[in-house]
């Protein structure tokens, strides 16, 4: 089973405090969708409101076209997966899985069936008859999905369900949770502030802060052109770089200038800006690292962090702003090195003071 | 400081053994210190009263002297003693009116007065606020409550043109009035601690179990009552302590009859030891009740023995 999603105009308080504003999203049926955001976007309060943990303030939400935010939450035909797992301590995992379905009637010989199949493609027949407080956090977490599996759900809610998991776990349960995706084909919704978690998993992903959708995009589109400086900052690691810049449109292409007089000249069309102070964006893997005077600007290592693949370096510019750029995995580089910097006009991001983004190519109307 | 810091850190693994750090576990008798204050009234206070009584209830004994050695003689005079065998009843009855009372409805009121309102706050300190009262006061408001023609039982009844059951004399109903009076002075403490327990349960369980379609009595019995099953047994084990030690609510309402019809062991054992002076058969008397709470109170560990519940 799976279905459609839409949120319509949603709006919620708790007492004089806004967590959502007027907010609106369409989800089709089988996508996997992901909510990211800073800790107190609104991302977790707008997944309870669809499951029916929390009221609707104003505006509707409606699954396959029925509305569904004035039903009780087991009325939905949705199954969450809770950041603690909310496993019931005292019932066997068995139990466990069998509690929902047992509580609509569904007969014996289904329940097992269900419970058989999900423990089957979860890998945990063997788990079956232990209780909770005799389980590891990831056999927990498997137990979680399970019993939203055998619930056959219309779609599946997930509240930051990694984050209890170890790093090594949490890489293996992601792609589980991928695979896992394609196996049932349903509607997802997943909650995290994990970038990571949110570009590998996401067909596209929903970025919230200060209770609004700041983009909504693929993974890529979100990365390659983030609609606000939020989006940009937030999502990619290291984060962007972000250098305040002055505008000259010139020329056909825009140039932006720094304080320290260095230019470099953007991909992004003039005709599109306005004048006026705008802040230049690059990401660390569009500033490679060169011989000191060939470059946008010359810096001084502050730092490197090797990552295996590349090498990450934080170089200190002349007026004290620091840009990260990346080299080779062997670069020979090393702190306190004199280096030069050069930024890929065609990789550049322009933002204005409202924080909306411009992209080489075209403009965004975001 | 920081040369020192680093002290003991360049020390060879061999002299790093022998200093202090490396045997922070050994005793260090010194420490009894700590405890001594404790260990000197545990023992002057429990274990020697404990241990004497024993010894007494194998002597025949009076406040003059401690008496020859009779053995088992107390015990067996027990044995074939009416009123003693008629208090035991009494207490166990006692205990079977009061016990299962204060749980369920200790259990009813923390699950109603489990909410965040004002309302409940101000019922919640007025449910336990007669636990604060001593036994004393507690009996005198039951008497007034009780007492024939003019007390607050009769004048409702009356109202009625009924007759109040007469709770202290009538011979069937003594017990039960002091199991009810008993019932309104201890209800504080069983209703705090299944509130305690029912304030741990997290919310998310809750909230999934919405998401399972649980209705309310689904939830009550499949999710609230599990999670505090051992609260409730704790509550059980502990009201079975204390109200086997029923003494004052007896004394001061009834004085034990009519007819020793609500006379309880400890009541026994004060009559016998203190006001017939027979020490060494209150003595065989309090060894019997220290069993009997001994068996009550080991029933804990073999209920609470479940484990793999936890999360």
């Amino acid at each position: 089973m799976t279905a459609d999603i839409e949120i319509r105009n949603v709006s919620k308080h708790f007492g004089a405090m806004s967590v959502l504003e007027d907010l609106s999203l369409s989800i089709k049926a089988r996508e996997f969708i992901v909510f990211l955001g800073p800790s107190g976007c609104g991302k977790s309060t707008l997944l309870r409101m669809i499951a029916g943990l929390e009221t609707v303030d104003s505006g509707e939400i409606a699954i396959n076209d029925q509305r569904i935010d004035h039903l009780p939450p087991g009325k939905r035909g949705i199954a969450m997966v809770f950041q603690s797992y909310a496993l019931y301590p005292h019932m066997t995992v068995r139990d466990n899985m069998a509690f929902g379905l047992e509580n609509i009637g569904v007969s014996r010989q289904v329940i097992d069936a269900r419970i058989n199949e999900a423990a089957r493609i979860l890998e945990m027949p063997h788990l079956l008859e232990r209780k909770p407080g005799q389980l590891s956090g990831g056999q927990r977490q498997r137990v979680a999905i399970g019993r939203a599996i055998v619930k056959e759900p219309k779609a599946f809610l997930f509240d930051e369900p990694l984050s209890n998991l170890d790093a090594a776990l949490r890489t293996r349960t992601r792609i589980e949770l991928a695979q896992l995706h394609q196996r049932l084909q349903s509607t997802m919704i997943f909650v995290t502030h994990d970038q990571v978690e949110a570009m590998t998993l996401a067909d596209r992903i929903v970025v919230m802060n200060n209770r609004k959708i700041e983009q909504i995009g693929s993974p890529m589109e979100i990365y390659d052109r983030p609609a606000t400086k939020f989006v940009a900052g937030f999502v990619g690691a290291p984060a962007m770089n972000f250098v305040a810049a002055t505008l000259d449109r010139s020329g056909g292409n825009a140039k932006v200038k720094f304080a320290d007089g260095m230019a470099v000249q953007t991909e992004i069309a003039s005709n599109l800006l306005t004048d006026g102070k705008c802040t230049f964006g690059i990401r660390s893997e569009d500033v490679r690292i060169v011989p000191a005077g060939q470059g946008d600007a010359d810096g001084v290592v502050d730092v490197l962090e090797r990552l295996g693949e590349r090498t990450l370096i934080y170089a200190r510019l002349g007026d004290g702003l620091q840009v990260v750029g990346s080299d080779a995995g062997n670069s020979c580089v090393t702190v306190g090195d004199k280096v030069g910097l050069a930024f890929d006009g065609k990789k550049s991001h322009l933002f204005n003071e409202a924080g909306r983004a411009w992209h080489a190519g075209e403009a965004w109307h975001g | 400081m920081a040369d020192q810091l680093a002290m003991p850190h360049t020390a060879t693994p061999a002299a790093s053994l022998r200093t202090p750090s490396a045997d922070i576990y050994a005793p260090q008798w010194r420490n009894a210190i700590f405890v001594a204050p404790f260990l000197f009234f545990f023992t002057t206070l429990l274990l020697f009263p404990l241990l004497w009584g024993i010894w007494l209830s194998f002597h025949k004994a009076d406040t003059f002297s401690s008496g020859n050695f009779v053995g088992l003689g107390n015990y067996v005079r027990l044995y074939h003693d009416k009123v003693f065998l008629q208090s035991i009843w009494n207490t166990f009855y006692f205990v079977l009116l009061t016990v299962p009372t204060l749980a369920l409805i200790g259990l009813f009121l923390a699950l109603c007065l489990n909410r965040r309102t004002r309302t409940a706050a101000v019922l919640r300190t007025l449910f336990f606020s007669s636990s604060v009262l001593s036994v004393t006061i507690v009996t005198l408001i039951w008497r007034i409550v009780f007492i024939p023609n003019v007390g607050l039982l009769s004048t409702i009844y009356g109202w009625f043109g009924a007759t109040a059951p007469a709770f202290i004399s009538n011979p069937s109903l003594a017990m039960i009035g002091i199991a009810i009076a008993t019932v309104w002075w201890c209800i504080g403490l069983p209703m705090m601690l299944f509130l305690s327990a029912l304030q741990q349960i997290p919310r998310d369980i809750y909230e999934a179990a919405a998401l399972d379609n649980a209705n309310r009595w689904q939830t009550l019995r499949s999710i609230t009552l599990p999670s505090i099953k051992r609260t409730f047994v704790l509550v059980v084990i502990i009201q079975i302590v204390l109200q086997f030690q029923l003494f004052g609510q007896a004394w001061l309402m009834t004085r034990g009859g009519p007819n020793n019809l609500t006379k309880p062991i400890v009541l026994y054992i004060y009559d016998t030891a203190f006001r017939r002076w027979d020490l060494g058969m209150g003595a065989a008397a309090s060894e019997i009740l220290f069993i009997l709470i001994l068996v009550a109170a080991m029933a804990q560990y073999l209920v609470a023995r479940n484990k793999g519940d936890r999360v």
